[in-house]
């Protein structure tokens, strides 16, 4: 079983029908993933036993008709907690971690009856761009397995790219969904802050971080975001009350949308093949009838500084809870107390973590708190506002998710600013809250280019039928990788 | 504004964190260069701007601090995630050796 030749409609169709058991097809999407995740090492830890138990029990049940995502397979990032089922965000620290409780995204997603998988890998604690910075494997684009999938979801976006799974969770605090995306040519939405609750979610840059869905087209992302929005008691941040039907517009169309090409997202340092995609993907939205003229974000270019500075600080104060005492791994080697936090902790985390732990330390140490973090809040707050002037007169904004497509495993690994500088055109989206959206766009030298839509607060809806309307449009969504045999 | 080696190692102790030598050398360096990348922000004309620490309207969200009783699963699962464990209790070493500071 692997889910380019199978769509999903189809699949819940067989299920309804009791043509497939969800049994049958938890057993097939296992066997065919462990074959192919050999070559890709999207994976962690597969969840074998309880998967096909569940599906077990989801077939005595019986499928709801009217769900779609009912007795079908989805993997989950390992940062989001998963009751009974080892959870390390790729960190040494948490080797041997099994969370107690689930989040309330994982609460959602058994009451839909959905069957768990696995947990992918992932940059540790979220921080990086190229899933290398996991403690335990490498994972491979399916496009090139000499490529990156990028990250830091990147476990979650190569599994749906190579068709081991058709959908996965992932979360977004600077690119973290939308980047892997783009270089694995899947669909993965980055919600709006506040959407989804993080309830549950291993927190790096709480004001920044957002839950959200891969999937291979615009409708079955859509689908499964349905289903995990919503306020939730344990997350003050969690909020309701705004329109949550992300699948009942999506025919609408873009006619007489007025969508924003931001020049800074075009400029230097954006690859020639992208940029060109980016273009063509604005004269399509023109045929289709919506209007695509020029605007700015005139600090864009400060987002790169400012978020670093931001999440760093937050991680610093959110990782400090790793300290060697109720869970985690302890280091042998500690005397006494404060030893079992610093070598515990020098232990456990690696380069990437260690280094943005010391630059959030250092941006809110006394002396500097006004020069970076305060400063840095406060461009935020100009890039927030770059923004909404442009949303006064438009409906959506276009541009690239990255300005290169997936580079090659150990190209960048070693040069922190070359990395970070990657980030340049995501996280003006966690800067302002907004959600951000990225689907394929395009092909260079055969390695998927991403293309993102970002729209007003609660706008997901927008978004996903602008996507779907150049979806339908084109084809890139419909080539995949090969992969294997195939 | 270059980082000295005395700073990283101040900040390398705040965030309960040790480096070797070499490390120090290395880390040193990058964060130098990383923050001389933050540098780039001391040109935005900040005057009067509210800082954004979150995203939008939020309020504090209070309740009622009422003891519930522990499942016992639970506790056990909870404890069956500490490194080390006595008698239900989650165990430490130490805090001063032998009764004399170590002087951390």
């Amino acid at each position: 079983m692997n889910f380019f030749d199978n769509d999903l409609t189809t699949i819940h169709h067989q299920l309804v029908t009791k043509e497939l058991t969800s049994y049958d097809l938890t057993q097939q999407t296992l066997a065919a993933l462990k074959e192919t995740d050999q070559q890709i090492g999207a994976f962690l830890t597969l969840n074998e036993e309880q998967a096909l138990a569940a599906a077990k029990a989801v077939d005595e049940e019986g499928i709801d008709p009217d769900n779609l995502l009912a007795g079908i397979p989805i993997a989950i990032k390992d940062n989001i907690m998963t009751k009974g089922l080892r959870t390390t965000a790729a960190s040494k620290i948490l080797a041997n971690f099994t969370p107690v409780y689930d989040a309330t995204v994982m609460k959602k997603i058994y009451a839909n009856d959905m069957i768990v998988i696995g947990k992918t890998n992932m940059d540790e604690f979220a921080m990086g761009g190229s899933t290398e910075n996991s403690a335990f494997k490498i994972t491979k684009n399916p496009w090139d397995t000499t490529k990156v999938p990028g990250g830091s979801s990147g476990g979650s976006a190569a599994a749906v790219a190579a068709g081991m799974v058709p959908f996965a969770l992932g979360s977004d605090t600077g690119g973290s969904i939308r980047q892997p995306a783009s270089f694995t040519g899947v669909v993965g939405m980055k919600p709006t802050y506040g959407r989804i609750s993080r309830w549950g979610l291993i927190a790096f840059g709480s004001s920044l971080d957002q839950i959200g869905p891969f999937a291979r087209n615009i409708k079955d992302n859509a689908a499964l975001l349905n289903i995990l929005v919503g306020k939730d008691e344990h997350d003050g941040t969690s909020v309701d009350g705004y329109p949550a039907d992300f699948t009942a517009n999506l025919t609408a169309g873009v006619k007489g949308m007025r969508i924003g090409l931001p020049k800074e997202y075009l400029g230097a340092g954006v690859q020639k093949e992208v940029k060109q995609a980016i273009l063509a993907a604005a004269d399509k939205y023109r045929e289709l009838g919506a209007t695509v003229d020029e605007v700015s974000l005139p600090h864009s270019k400060y987002g790169v500084a400012a978020y670093y500075i931001i999440s760093s600080s937050e991680a610093s104060s959110n990782l400090q809870r790793f300290d060697g005492i109720r869970y985690g791994v302890r280091s042998k080697d500690a005397r006494n107390l404060n030893d079992v936090y610093v070598r515990s902790r020098t232990e456990g985390f690696g380069p990437e973590v260690k280094r943005r732990i010391m630059l959030g330390m250092y941006s809110l140490s006394a002396g500097y708190y006004d020069a970076y973090f305060k400063k840095a809040t406060q461009v935020r707050t100009l890039m927030q506002q770059d923004f909404t002037n442009i949303f006064k007169d438009h409906d959506l904004i276009l541009g690239p998710v990255a300005p290169t497509t997936a580079y090659g495993i150990g190209e960048d690994s070693d040069d922190p600013l070359t990395m970070y500088a990657g980030d340049v055109l995501s996280v003006p989206v966690n800067m302002a809250g907004l959600p951000g959206l990225s689907l394929p766009a395009g092909f260079a030298s055969g390695l998927p280019i991403g293309m993102q839509l970002i729209g007003k607060p609660f706008a997901e809806a927008t978004l996903y039928q602008a996507g779907y309307a150049f979806e339908q449009a084109t084809d890139f969504h419909q080539q995949t990788p090969t992969l294997g045999g195939k | 504004m270059a980082i000295s080696k005395e700073q990283v190692e101040h900040v390398a102790n705040l965030a309960r964190l040790s480096f070797n030598d070499q490390e120090l050398n290395q880390f040193t360096d990058q964060l130098s260069e990383i923050t001389d990348m933050f540098n780039q922000l001391q040109v935005v004309d900040t005057k009067n701007v509210t800082p954004m620490n979150y995203v939008g309207d939020l309020d504090n969200v209070l309740r009622a601090d009422n003891p519930a009783p522990a499942d016992p699963k639970e506790r056990q699962a909870l404890l069956d995630n500490a490194p080390d464990t006595q008698d239900g209790f989650i165990k430490v070493p130490a805090i001063f050796n032998k009764g004399e500071d170590d002087g951390e």
